[in-house]
């Protein structure tokens, strides 16, 4: 009843390649739905297929509630789509851009909305600067404005935040967190798994496949495994020693190494000592909750990307 | 002799300016790690230093070679890949090798034994005759950067090679990073991903086209972050933020996935009585939204990232 996409049966091929082979799914109304997996897994064709910019090859999507009818051209006024290219004009200033948009879609009174808008993007004092000359997470800031402006009732967002530094990356969440008190319904991408940990819901895709879905919680929990963190040095000798052992899988995180777990039994005293009869000096060792990019690695492990 | 050498580098547009009085130096064989928020002047610096775009002032020498007065040479010299630009998708694996051996002059055996090493290492042999535009992003990164060293330059220079690539290629990418590091070629690298920028020898942080930080990732941590740092992880990460934000013991808070980093003022040993009254507080603060853990952390370079650029917001 709450779905807001229905997905059914969705295959695409090109060629000889399968990039989706029936993808079935519900987007939930009026939440965060995120879509992960490696390169090439097919989201951008499941993205573009969803916005109708591309047909599938089977199956049916369904915008319920919505009163779209199929090839409806209705269907681009209910939708917005951020692509992973950087899509607006670089030569109009940031009150043009959005102003063009607003004509597209056939919006007249658009000045209240789009004074909103820059106040929500904190983009306000930039509205006269030409677009080429914003930075990256301000590029991807005012595309967003642009794609709000005629209020879509659920936005497409391609990894809307791929070379877009920490700190304007966390700027963006707090601004898509905001905007489900508008009612609207946000499906994104990203590579960055502490990202996927906010999303309502997620569907993790390989090959075209679903392998896994389900809130960030009920996919740690499906995998059933446990994570000792610690941080110690040199990192790269504790990875080719913990490398060796049999019941767990180490992760390298830039300073620190996790070492994973199958079950519960997550064992930090035995790692501790086995790092300090090899001379490697150990800062912080603890158990710690799994995160996504934890069971990412471990989810894809066998396969040679 | 250092491979770079940054004298009091700026370059303005116009009255902008891009980078403004910037010096440093990079040793010979280093993993050096160029960080910033996105329009601090870091792509700007790049292109100076490859010799493609001319300083307003200042001078640079990268492998002995002044940008100002030889940029040519310069050029010969280094190596450049890119996540946006590094390979012709519509040539073959072997024909864009082909193509950047040529470009930087390699003939005959040379040539092949060089191809044949930029093979192994992206893990492309008897895969020549591939279409480049249908590798996988891995794939496509690897051999993107066993080209731009093709010609065993003295530095490499890679301007976020991995943005957009997913959590195990970025891993792989890394190896092959270290591999030509210890073979003696000083590896010049811009990332936003912070994880990665541990793995650097050296670091500098710019913002606003100034250096604000620099050091190892050790010396970072220890001289931008000294105080503790709890991970508070709970439900509702905003909004327990927004709380703990106007709290007095808060220096700076961040999330971090589903959990929260908060640098507190002081420096606490873990049975502190006042770390206990500050964990009550937040606990309360946090109200009724289930399971709350909180733990002291050794903080990261993503966390001496945002500390360091946030306060100057």
């Amino acid at each position: 009843m709450n779905n807001a996409v229905i997905i059914k049966n969705i295959s695409k091929k090109f060629g000889e390649v399968t990039a989706l082979d029936n993808v079935s799914f519900n987007i939930r109304k009026n939440t965060i739905f995120g879509l992960v997996g490696p390169d090439g897994a097919g989201k951008t064709t499941l993205i573009r297929i969803m916005c109708s910019l591309l047909k599938a090859d089977n199956g049916e999507i369904e915008f319920t509630g919505m009163n779209i009818k199929k090839g409806s051209r209705k269907i681009k006024n209910e939708i917005g789509y951020l692509s992973q290219k950087f899509s607006l004009y670089t030569d109009l200033t940031v009150d043009e851009n959005i102003q063009f948009i607003a004509d597209i879609h056939g919006v007249t009174d658009f000045n209240n909305r789009r004074d909103e808008l820059l106040q929500f993007t904190r983009l306000k004092d930039f509205r006269n600067f030409q677009a080429g000359k914003l930075s990256g997470g301000m590029k991807q800031k005012l595309a967003l404005a642009c794609t709000l402006i005629y209020r879509p009732k659920i936005i497409f967002l391609d990894e809307p935040t791929t070379g877009v530094d920490p700190v304007s990356r966390r700027e963006f969440w707090i601004i898509l967190s905001g905007l489900l008190k508008d009612d609207i319904t946000i499906f994104i991408s990203t590579p960055y798994m502490d990202e996927a940990e906010r999303f309502n819901y997620i569907v993790m895709m390989n090959n075209g496949h679903i392998i896994s879905e389900g809130t960030p919680d009920e996919i740690k929990k499906a995998l059933n495994m446990s994570v000792v963190e610690v941080v110690c040095s040199p990192v790269r000798d504790a990875y080719n020693i913990l490398r060796k052992i049999e019941q767990a899988d180490v992760q390298m995180f830039g300073d620190r190494l996790n070492i994973v777990f199958k079950g519960m039994g997550a064992d930090e005293t035995g790692i501790e000592s086995i790092l300090t009869e090899n001379n490697i000096t150990v800062t912080d060792i603890r158990k710690k909750i799994p995160s996504l990019e934890n069971v990412f690695i471990e989810l894809m492990k066998s396969k040679d990307t | 002799m250092n491979s770079i050498e940054v004298s009091n580098l700026t370059k303005k547009f116009g009255s902008f300016t891009s980078v403004n009085d910037i010096s440093f130096s990079v040793g010979k064989g280093e993993i050096f790690g160029f960080l910033g928020a996105n329009g601090a002047g870091k792509s700007t610096t790049i292109k100076m230093l490859c010799g493609i775009l001319e300083p307003t002032s200042g001078d640079a020498m990268v492998s002995g070679f002044s940008i100002s007065k030889d940029p040519e040479s310069v050029k010969r010299n280094i190596g450049y890949m890119s996540q946006k630009f590094s390979l012709y998708g519509d040539l073959t694996v072997n024909e864009n090798l082909n193509f950047f051996g040529g470009i930087y002059g390699l003939k005959n055996e040379r040539l092949k034994e060089r191809k044949s090493w930029a093979l192994k290492i992206s893990g492309l042999e008897n895969k020549e005759n591939t279409l480049t535009s249908t590798l996988s992003v891995g794939y496509k990164q690897r051999l993107a950067l066993g080209a731009a060293v093709m010609h065993e330059p003295k530095i490499v220079f890679l301007d976020e090679p991995t943005g957009g690539v997913d959590p195990i290629s970025r891993r792989k990418f890394w190896d092959l990073i270290h591999d030509i590091s210890e073979s003696g070629t000083t590896v010049f690298v811009t990332t936003h991903y912070l994880d990665e920028a541990e793995f650097c020898n050296r670091i500098i942080l710019i913002n606003a086209g100034i250096l604000i930080a620099s050091g190892s990732p050790a010396e970072l941590k220890k001289e931008y972050i000294d105080n503790t740092v709890l991970e508070i992880t709970c439900r509702e990460t905003f909004a327990v933020i927004e709380k703990l934000i106007p709290e007095d013991f808060t220096q700076s808070v961040s999330a971090f996935g589903n959990s929260i980093h908060l640098i507190l003022k002081s420096k606490f040993s873990p049975q502190d009585e006042e770390l206990k009254i500050i964990k009550e507080r937040i606990r309360k603060l946090t109200g009724d939204i289930g399971e709350v853990k909180i733990e002291i952390i050794v903080p990261s370079l993503e966390d001496v990232f945002l500390n360091l650029l946030e306060k100057r917001e």
